[in-house]
């Protein structure tokens, strides 16, 4: 049935287990009333019983899933989820982020970036599932895994590897490095290093959404912010604060939780009273799914709801995506703890290899076409090497630019003018 | 009488000054320094019973700096506005600059605890939640690091946020996303995104308030790159601190004091603001270079008034950009004096007197005289009995002390 492709925790195959201890998606106390409304318009699977609940106030609570998957597609194949274009797109994106990320690898251990690179193999369906949904206008905001949910929004692979090597062509100018990808063009707004901090930060783009309809009266704005961040992040005090002022106001944001298991070597399940993420929505007042995050497919059914919800000004959604990383936390992470059987079967369930089993096997497209796209993905990715060896280190008087907006920030000197107007400011050898 | 002229005599250092200055029949200070009063003049009048006047009507509307070079401090005398002015009290100042520039811009909008239904625990936003709506005027639920991180996002993407700690205690809270996020954000985007956004409350000693509520956050913030903090000590520099800091491309602290939100005075009708990145002459003189900040100041004034009936003549300056410092006016006044005092109410360790102390140690060692002397708060938390917590902020009478050793 086309609706269980969307609503993977009613979807037949059992969740991979860790095998110290069990998923508690086994676990027999999901019952229909813990589960999330989100796609179950029927009153059996309401949100919280609370009378004053927002959500009660919504006649005819928008459009489900559900019912879009009932009335408009017979109950057959996930072959109509996505046209050929659509397919290949993804395709191309996913691969892109594979690409990239090997390539990081290969330029980390030659010694042309340095510091914390947090590479996203294997999650790869969760950034092209969401992120190829948006417009240009609407906002990512990321974590420290950020390489990928960059280049999905659109910033140039060059910009990206650039900003990596610590070059001045950056699309930082070389000042964020591998976990501050910012694109005020893209709208990506980074890019942080602490987790947890990036979601504040999406909250308030979300609050000028609605500020900007609602105060400064342009009623087409319509904008979305996606907000990524881990499991460990969902133990953090700055994610319950943010669920509770998005639903309140609801902030057009989607919520979208990587659950890979680990946090560093922090498995999910040692740190985490309640290892079921997406019941921290309800919660709060806002529909919390679970989704298959290794199958892009599928999270591009929940994402393309949770998108439409905001847009519409219904509010926040909480989306977990189970998904893993194939490589370590960072590059300097030896990847000890991970059991490698736990591993495997995550690899079995490469999502860059079921969607190419997709398309093959609906006929979307051939092999060939797909390899093309392969290749042509190869020579992105050594174009934006070649293009970020070539360029050229910030030099010196690079140093004291940027720091504030308004340079006059740097104060008045000893002598009555303004720092910033000394000659030595721009060399970056001033003393302020 | 005799105690005036025994202080002249005995400090030798006080020779320079004009001989008319202790003239009991009509004692007044010349009050031009053509490179030290930048916004025209606020000269002292000592009456012959000791009292000493500040003349208000000295101030002038301050010009907005259209250029990156500070303004050279104009000598035409001081023009007294058109208009006659109006008087309110310090917080209502503020409200008034707040009013204006959300008036002015719709961009400009409000975060915080109860800022709109309550109107502010200091009254600072009364009434702009009836005006702007609950929007505009947001009452945020008690989650300072989300709300602060919300302000951040918020001015990322094209608003102008203004948002108010409860109490600047509260914004340790907040101290992930103000370090992280406001401060270095626009640099880590390599400029790409401004964070225009003011951070105001109040903090400080005050009545009793106990150890958490009388923090002085101005020492904790100062190290972090990218932002700039003002504090403001009255409502003329208050309103035109509040319009700057909103109209700044840069992330501002604005830092209110807990007891001065009833200060009242007159101040100008005509749309005015205040250099952020200087300082504020508030009484010139000749023998000492007295730098405060806050509250301080008005101890500092109290003092003077003893120290001025003991003959001495103290330069005071509100220093008022804590970050960055003005060093052209604090330079100028070192230069002269040769003489510094500093007087702030942040604890002893760390403090913005700590930082101060350093810059002029640094570049202006060679007019010293005397070592810089730093009068701080204890490095204690501020204990809850009134009589203890008179001991632990500086009083007027240790400064009067201070000068007093200072200019042996």
């Amino acid at each position: 049935m086309a609706f269980s492709t969307a609503t993977a925790y009613f979807a037949p195959q059992p969740f991979p287990l860790n095998t110290a201890s069990p998923r508690s998606h086994d676990n027999p106390l999901i019952t229909p009333a813990s589960a999330s409304p989100f796609f179950g318009s029927t009153p059996k699977l309401r949100l919280s019983p609370s009378p004053k609940f927002n959500l009660h106030r919504r006649s005819g609570s928008g459009v489900s899933v559900s019912q879009v998957v009932k009335e408009k597609k017979p109950k057959s194949t996930r072959s109509l989820l996505i046209t050929k274009d659509e397919g290949l797109e993804l395709y191309e994106d996913m691969v892109l982020g594979r690409a990239f990320e090997d390539m990081c690898a290969q330029m980390y251990y030659r010694g042309k970036m340095f510091g914390f690179v947090h590479l996203y193999n294997g999650q790869e369906a969760v950034s092209t599932g969401f992120i190829k949904l948006l417009k240009q206008q609407d906002s990512v905001v990321s974590t420290y895994r950020d390489h990928v949910h960059a280049l999905s929004k659109g910033v140039p692979a060059r910009a990206v590897m650039s900003e990596l090597f610590g070059k001045t062509t950056g699309c930082c100018r070389g000042q964020g490095g591998s976990m501050h990808m910012f694109s005020r063009e893209h709208n990506v707004l980074g890019g942080f290093a602490f987790i947890g901090e990036g979601i504040p930060v999406a909250t308030g783009a979300a609050f000028t959404s609605k500020y900007t309809r609602e105060v400064l009266k342009e009623v087409d704005c319509d904008h979305v912010t996606l907000a990524f961040f881990g499991d460990g992040t969902c133990n953090n005090g700055q994610f319950f604060e943010c669920l509770n002022m998005a639903a309140l106001w609801k902030l057009p944001i989607v919520f979208v939780v990587e659950n890979n298991l680990w946090a560093i070597g922090m498995s999910h399940l040692r740190s985490t009273s309640d290892p079921q993420i997406y019941n921290k929505g309800p919660a709060f007042g806002m529909p919390g799914i679970h989704v298959d995050g290794m199958d892009v497919l599928k999270v591009r059914e929940v994402a393309k709801e949770a998108i439409a919800r905001a847009r519409r000004g219904e509010g926040p959604t909480l989306v977990e995506c189970e998904t893993y990383r194939f490589r370590g936390h960072s590059l300097a992470d030896p990847d000890e703890l991970r059991d490698p059987a736990e591993k495997e079967r995550y690899a079995a369930r490469d999502p860059i290899k079921a969607l190419k089993k997709y398309i093959i096997e609906s006929n979307l497209a051939s092999e060939a076409e797909l390899k093309a796209i392969d290749k042509k993905i190869d020579e992105v990715v050594e174009d934006a090497v070649e293009f970020a060896d070539e360029s050229p280190v910030p030099p010196r008087s690079q140093l004291l630019e940027n720091v504030f907006a308004d340079p006059k920030g740097f104060g008045i000197g000893p002598d009555g003018r303004y720092r910033c107007a000394d000659p030595k400011f721009t060399e970056g050898t001033a003393h302020v | 009488m005799a105690a005036i002229f025994q202080g002249v005599g005995a400090a030798a250092a006080l020779s320079s000054l004009p001989s008319n200055s202790f003239d009991s029949n009509k004692s007044v200070f010349s009050p031009r320094r053509s490179f030290s009063v930048r916004k025209g003049a606020s000269f002292a009048v000592v009456r012959s019973d000791g009292t000493v006047n500040l003349n208000p009507k000295g101030r002038r509307t301050q010009q907005l700096i259209p250029n990156a070079v500070a303004t050279k401090a104009d000598s035409a005398a001081a023009s007294s506005s058109s208009k006659p002015g109006h008087e309110l009290l310090l917080f209502e100042a503020l409200l008034e600059g707040l009013e204006e520039e959300m008036e002015r811009d719709p961009r400009v909008c409000v975060m915080g605890e109860d800022v709109g239904h309550y109107g502010g625990s200091y009254k600072v936003t009364k009434g702009l939640a009836k005006k702007f709506g609950d929007l505009r005027v947001l009452d945020t639920p008690i989650a300072e690091n989300s709300f602060t991180g919300m302000g951040i996002g918020a001015a990322m993407t094209g608003l102008r946020p203004v948002v108010e700690g409860m109490n600047m205690g509260f914004l340790l809270l907040a101290f992930n996303q103000i370090s992280n996020n406001c401060g270095m954000l626009h640099y880590t985007s390599g400029g790409q995104f401004t964070i225009p956004i003011v951070i105001r409350g109040p903090g400080g000693v005050g009545r009793q308030l106990g150890a958490e509520h009388s923090q002085r956050l101005e020492s904790y913030f100062q190290s972090i790159p990218g932002i700039q903090m003002v504090a403001c000590s009255t409502p003329y520099n208050a309103k035109g601190l509040m319009k700057a800091a909103i109209r700044s491309e840069n992330p501002v602290i604005l830092f209110e004091h807990v007891l001065l939100y009833n200060l009242k005075e007159r101040i100008p009708d005509e749309d005015y603001i205040c250099n952020l990145e200087e300082a504020e002459m508030v009484r010139p003189g000749e023998h000492v270079t007295i730098l405060t900040y806050s509250r301080m100041r008005y101890h500092v004034m109290q003092a003077a008034k003893t120290l001025v009936n003991k003959g001495y003549d103290p330069e005071v300056i509100d220093i008022r950009s804590l970050k960055p410092f003005d060093l052209y006016t604090i330079g100028n006044s070192v230069k002269k004096t040769h003489r510094v005092l500093i007087v702030e109410e942040c604890m002893r360790t760390g403090g913005i007197g700590a930082s101060l102390t350093a810059a002029i140690t640094e570049n202006f060692n060679d007019y010293l005289d005397a070592p810089i002397v730093c009068l701080s708060s204890q490095d204690v938390p501020t204990p809850y009995a009134g009589t203890l917590e008179e001991v632990t902020v500086v009083q007027p009478a240790q400064i009067v002390t201070a000068v007093e050793q200072l200019c042996q």
